[in-house]
């Protein structure tokens, strides 16, 4: 069996982030899987501009990230790519298993990262399984990845910051946008993207949530209506809106299969957008040879994602080669550069997760870890 | 129907493929993957639930729902919105659940 000394699993920003770190501090046999024939993760599709407190990737394009981090890769033909390789199980002796072109393959690393990213929520209305119902990621990967239109006229629910960005990318297609509609009473999302949206001329409907969808071979209408504080329907208020897609930006929760396996201890965080392991300062796990980054440790961004894949990195690697000056001194820069990407009242709820799933507390309960690991 | 012009985004397609979806010819470019291909072709219902036939299309097109199994080149449950489409592929409407003996 092959053995080596890093695995990363997902080659998104956190895990591409990860092993050009953990290179970077001296880790030798590196293995980086990626199950897409491509790597970039959901970068590969963000065409709007980052920006954020942290100076690294601020006005820079996602797509443009992506092949930051590619051209970064290439010069360290060291570290193994493996893509087109979906990673299968965690097994009880830390095996990890993969699959590649329909065979089979173990290899068993000391420490692993996974990375392994998140997927999206669905909301729960009649006939919400219709064909041109989609995640908001799924319409960008239609139309910014393939350059294929996902629709005409299109109904976004939801005004966090997908919503409000993906909203705005169909208007850069070409596609028509009815309305975004949101529950709550605020626009999530920061300013600048709803006011994009806005000037275009689309109604940004808060309190309004999705009451069902009609039609036979695909979606062909929606009915929306108003909701009160207490998130009771308005009488009165339905409306039926001919449209030919939905776009549910409706939030994401953490993959987390592989962390299960690796009989990782969970925690139901709603912070962080579901169950995620449970680890310490520098995001190790319950077991100590697995570490967690990026959105499969819980829901934020791509920049926090990267700062989170090299943490890691810079972890496992201090578990493997002797403790170094340059390792601390890493340690401690990238942890102040994620304290600063939170600050504020935009990162509250992710600080208010951390701080529950760190020390567990009033965290909810976890519903997975078998006992052989315990 | 694809994009041409884009604001921020060059799409530089290669030359014309052609496959068949149900007997019918459809035409794609290389590096689109078959369910992406089909939705430009105007084919959003991919698949249909099991017990109740309901149509189905994908949400997530990116391998994780599993809304979009497909038979290709006989193989069934191929995940239809991250395998790329070839010339000369194959693609047909799963019926059932698919049977893993046909082709190995």
């Amino acid at each position: 069996m092959q053995k080596c000394e890093l695995a990363i699993v997902g080659g998104g920003p956190a895990g591409l982030a990860a092993a050009l770190k953990a290179r970077e501090m001296g880790l030798e046999e590196i293995y980086l899987l990626e199950r897409d024939n491509f790597l970039g993760g959901q970068l590969v599709k963000q065409t709007h501009q980052f920006f954020g407190s942290h100076k690294q990737f601020a006005g820079i394009r996602g797509i443009d990230i992506a092949e930051i981090f590619k051209d970064k890769l290439e010069d360290r033909p060291e570290i193994k790519v493996l893509k087109g390789t979906v990673a299968q199980g965690y097994y009880e002796d830390d095996v990890l298993g993969y699959s590649c072109r329909n065979k089979f393959f173990k290899l068993k690393p000391e420490r692993t990262i996974l990375a392994t990213g998140a997927s999206e929520k669905m909301l729960s209305f009649p006939n919400n399984d219709l064909p041109g119902i989609y995640g908001a990621g799924a319409v960008q990967t239609l139309m910014n990845q393939y350059g294929i239109i996902p629709g005409e006229k299109i109904l976004m629910i939801g005004a966090g910051n997908i919503g409000l960005i993906v909203a705005y990318q169909l208007l850069q297609a070409g596609i028509e946008v009815e309305a975004v509609i949101e529950a709550t009473g605020r626009i999530g999302g920061y300013a600048v993207h709803a006011s994009k949206v806005r000037r275009a001329g689309i109604p940004i409907l808060t309190h309004h949530t999705i009451k069902g969808a009609r039609g036979e071979e695909e979606v062909e209408a929606a009915i929306i209506q108003e909701i009160d504080e207490d998130w009771q329907p308005v009488s009165g208020t339905e409306q039926e809106m001919e449209i030919d897609t939905i776009c549910l930006a409706v939030g994401l929760t953490p993959k987390v299969d592989l962390a299960i396996q690796a009989g990782c201890q969970m925690a139901y965080v709603a912070e962080l957008g579901g169950d995620v392991p449970v680890r310490d300062e520098n995001l190790q796990t319950s077991n100590p040879r697995v570490y967690t980054a990026g959105d499969s440790a819980g829901i934020e961004e791509a920049t926090a994602a990267i700062l989170e894949g090299e943490l890691a990195a810079v972890a496992a690697a201090a578990d493997i080669i002797p403790e170094s000056s340059a390792i601390d001194r890493e340690r401690t820069e990238i942890k102040e550069k994620l304290a600063d990407l939170r600050r504020g009242p935009v990162g509250e709820h992710i600080r208010r997760g951390l701080t529950r799933v760190r020390r567990n507390q009033n965290a909810g309960r976890d519903r997975y870890t078998r006992s052989w690991k315990s | 129907m694809r994009i041409k012009d884009h604001p921020i985004l060059e799409f530089k397609r290669g030359e014309k493929i052609t496959f068949s979806y149900n007997g019918k010819k459809i035409t794609a470019y290389p590096g689109e993957t078959i369910a992406s291909a089909l939705h430009a072709a105007g084919i959003r219902k991919l698949t249909h639930s099991q017990k109740h036939q309901r149509p189905r299309g994908f949400f997530c097109a990116i391998g994780n729902c599993s809304s979009c199994l497909m038979v290709v080149d006989g193989e069934p449950n191929v995940k239809t919105c991250v395998v790329e489409v070839e010339e000369g592929m194959v693609v047909q409407e799963q019926q059932g659940k698919g049977d893993l003996s046909a082709k190995v």
